[in-house]
């Protein structure tokens, strides 16, 4: 199953590949990893989109709580939360698919952040589903490049996480 | 008062009451070992390769309530070390390693005798630091020593530049420190604590299985007592032998692969199983969905959680020092009128005795080759059981285990995680330093000693009376042994050729050498060995080549199904 991980880390130099080898060493999957700083310059937030059986998500956190690094684990699908994700993408915008394109753009409530006479770059918002839905309802042959953050995540209402 | 960082380095190692550094120097840590030069509290001792400086340090650790410390220079200093810290992180031995690292201004540039050391040992250590700033190396050494000690132990690394080793600060030392990154969980939550021990009290078929969290806790005592109180029978793991005293009436073996049977069938057919500061780790309990039995409740005590539920699904989790919990155990069941019902206890250990009949450690005690165990047997009588044992990894190290009976902790020393081929001879350097006076032997055998022979040069440099129980068998005797077993009896590279005279060796390096042929001789050679009490005697046991491990779990295996050996 897929888990949302948010992990209250260390703002050191080392502390990614710390989590990052862990993974690997241990075959745990990383489906996604977003990590910045938080309003405490000390100490970053990561969120590690993962999958697995329960066994292997209650190990995934056990071996993340032992890192030295890492401050606080929660597995936010344990909860209510909300899940974004931005990309950019680039598309072919010429002719009269260029007002197709805009419509589109609209119907996702995606903002054009940037024009040329040939291009659309969108951002766009939203839950990986809805990301993936707007990358299918275009003609995958306009579509020149695409960025995505993964997923950052949040818990609802008075679930907090910090120290 | 400004210091340079090498002065300081030396002066938190001096606080901390380091009594032994091991290590080789190097270009990167030549301000270090300038400031080593300059005091005399701090000892160095000149390995002849790293890994043996920190086998040695891992050695120190594990014989004594101390922490080992090695230091090594950068790049080829640091990789011929990570197998060292390897076996130590494996076994959760507390020990700092201190590297030196090549200019600050040079990292990144592929300069001499650079590698990425953080990067390199990340995944063998419990924690590495790279000090970047002079200002630094009080505080982070401060906090390798509280880290490698504290929770579940295990080796910290400090990578020291070599221009901040140079750079000036002003010394002061911390007296405390605290992380709020690292906040082990050290005692055991009260009402699992209950829970178990009213699970103990009703247990018809009871079975305590405690491994080396016993012995790196200082738990031995307590468990025993417990032990003793409940009238149960104990096994030990590999790494937890002399956490209940081997002669104990209660004590039924070593338990795995290797362990007794009658150890494994009361692993397998128990009601509640007690695992003490243990993992499930493989070799312990063979096959997990053979081990598997839904009407057996499992409790463990451990201070690491993630290895609680990681291989087998536990009833009772305590997380927690097992010392500490333990110690709550034995007070609840003094103050508790309940005990055990004495009837079905009476019947599992009557069942158990029955078990112990198949007398699965026997061997051709009439057999005209010397056999490996009788060597190890002659051993133990010689020393009177009271010898720090170290090993190395193989048939050597099993027979070891079997019969050498370890009645007290931390004198059994051994690579049971990691199995490093080369751990025996380094460590017992560790050991006999820290254990001035003590009988130190390696039990090994003529693939493993060679390995990190050149230690013995170590040995005459500090005057080190280990004795050395060559079992040469003049093969890799396990692999061997499992080619035979599942691979047709075809001995691919296995066997040990062109042997060195093993007795010539140690007279050039400047020991005593005896060579033992006939199994009449061993118990002589072994009394004339240990007279020497001031000097190094390697033994070289000429020994049955065709000699296996029984009992056998083999690989995959549930953990009753065994190989005994043959009807003698």
């Amino acid at each position: 199953m897929r888990h949302i991980l948010s992990i209250l880390v260390e703002n050191e130099a080392g502390a990614l590949s710390r989590i990052s080898g862990l993974f690997s060493a241990r075959g745990y999957n990383i489906e996604s990893l977003t990590v910045a700083p938080t309003e405490d310059p000390t100490m970053s937030r990561m969120t590690i989109v993962t999958s697995g059986s329960d066994d292997v998500i209650e190990q995934i956190t056990k071996q993340l709580n032992k890192l030295v690094e890492v401050v606080k684990v929660v597995d936010l699908t344990e909860g209510n939360h909300i899940e974004r994700e931005l990309m950019l993408v680039k598309v072919r915008a010429a002719g009269k698919d260029r007002d197709e394109m805009k419509r589109l753009a609209d119907i996702f409530r995606g903002n054009i952040l940037d024009v040329t006479d040939k291009s659309y770059t969108i951002e766009l918002t939203g839950t990986g589903s809805k990301l993936d839905a707007f990358l299918q309802a275009i003609e995958p042959g306009v579509i020149l490049e695409t960025v995505r953050t993964g997923a950052s995540g949040i818990g609802r209402g008075e679930r907090i996480l910090r120290i | 008062m400004q210091l340079t960082g090498a002065e300081i380095l030396i002066r938190c190692l001096q606080e901390e009451g380091v009594e032994y550094v091991f290590g080789y120097p190097g270009g990167a840590v030549l301000n270090i070992y300038d400031e080593l030069f300059k005091q005399t509290r701090v000892k160095h001792v000149l390995v002849r390769h790293e890994q043996g400086a920190v086998h040695a340090a891992d050695g120190y650790s594990r014989s004594s309530l101390k922490t080992g410390v090695a230091l090594v220079t950068s790049g080829p200093g640091v990789t011929n070390a990570v197998t060292g810290i390897a076996t130590a992180y494996m076994d959760s031995i507390p020990m700092v390693v201190i590297t030196g690292q090549v200019p600050t201004a040079a990292i990144g540039q592929d300069a001499f005798q650079e590698c990425d050391t953080v990067g390199i040992t990340r995944p063998c250590v419990k924690h590495n630091f790279l000090v970047k700033n002079v200002a630094d190396i009080a505080l982070t050494m401060k906090k390798a020593f509280y880290l490698a000690t504290t929770g579940r132990p295990g080796p910290v690394l400090v990578d020291i530049p070599k221009d901040v080793s140079q750079a000036l600060a002003e010394w002061s030392y911390p007296k405390t420190v605290s992380m709020r990154s690292y906040n082990p969980v050290t005692k055991g939550h009260a009402g699992q604590i209950k829970k178990a021990v009213q699970l103990l009290l009703e247990a018809k078929r009871p079975m305590v299985y405690s491994g080396g969290g016993v012995i790196l806790n200082n738990a031995s005592d307590v468990l025993t007592r417990l032990v003793r109180l409940l009238g149960f029978p104990c096994t030990n793991t590999l790494m937890g032998l002399g956490g209940f005293p081997a002669t104990d009436p209660q004590f039924t073996g070593m338990l795995g692969m290797h362990g007794t049977y009658e150890s494994n069938m009361a692993m397998q057919n128990c009601d509640v199983l007690f695992a003490v500061g243990s993992r499930f780790d493989d070799r312990v309990i063979g096959n997990p969905s053979h081990f598997f039995r839904a009407d057996r409740k499992i409790i463990h005590v451990d201070i690491d959680p993630s290895s609680i539920s990681k291989r087998v699904k536990v009833d009772v989790p305590i997380v927690g020092y097992v010392a500490d919990v333990l110690a709550e155990m034995v007070k609840i069941v003094e103050s508790s009128p309940v005990r055990p019902d004495p009837v079905a206890l009476k019947a599992w250990w009557a069942e158990i005795k029955e078990w112990q009949r198949k007398d699965c450690l026997k061997y051709d005690r009439a057999s005209k080759l010397i056999k490996p165990q009788m060597v190890v047997e002659k051993l133990y009588e010689v020393t009177q059981g009271d010898a720090f044992i170290t090993s190395d990894v193989g048939q050597h190290q099993m027979w070891a285990a079997q019969y050498y009976k370890f009645n007290k902790p931390r004198r059994w020393i051994n690579s049971g995680g990691l199995g490093t081929m080369g751990f025996g001879l380094p460590a017992a350097m560790g050991v006999q330093l820290v254990n001035p006076g003590a009988t130190v032997a390696c039990v090994t055998g003529e693939a493993s000693i060679q390995m990190c022979i050149q230690e013995l040069s170590t040995c005459k440099q500090y005057h080190l009376p280990i004795k050395i129980v060559n079992l040469n068998n003049r093969y890799m005797g396990m692999v061997r042994q499992w080619q035979e077993f599942f691979y047709g009896n075809r001995y691919a590279e296995s066997y040990m050729d062109a042997l060195p005279d093993f007795v010539k060796l140690a007279e050039a390096y400047g020991h005593v050498g005896l060579k033992v042929e006939k199994p009449g001789d061993i118990d002589g050679a072994l009394r004339e060995a240990f007279a020497q009490k001031e000097r190094l005697v390697f033994l070289d046991f000429i020994t049955d080549q065709t000699e296996n491990v029984f009992p056998m779990v083999p690989g995959g295996k549930g953990l009753t199904e065994m190989i005994l050996a043959e009807e003698l």
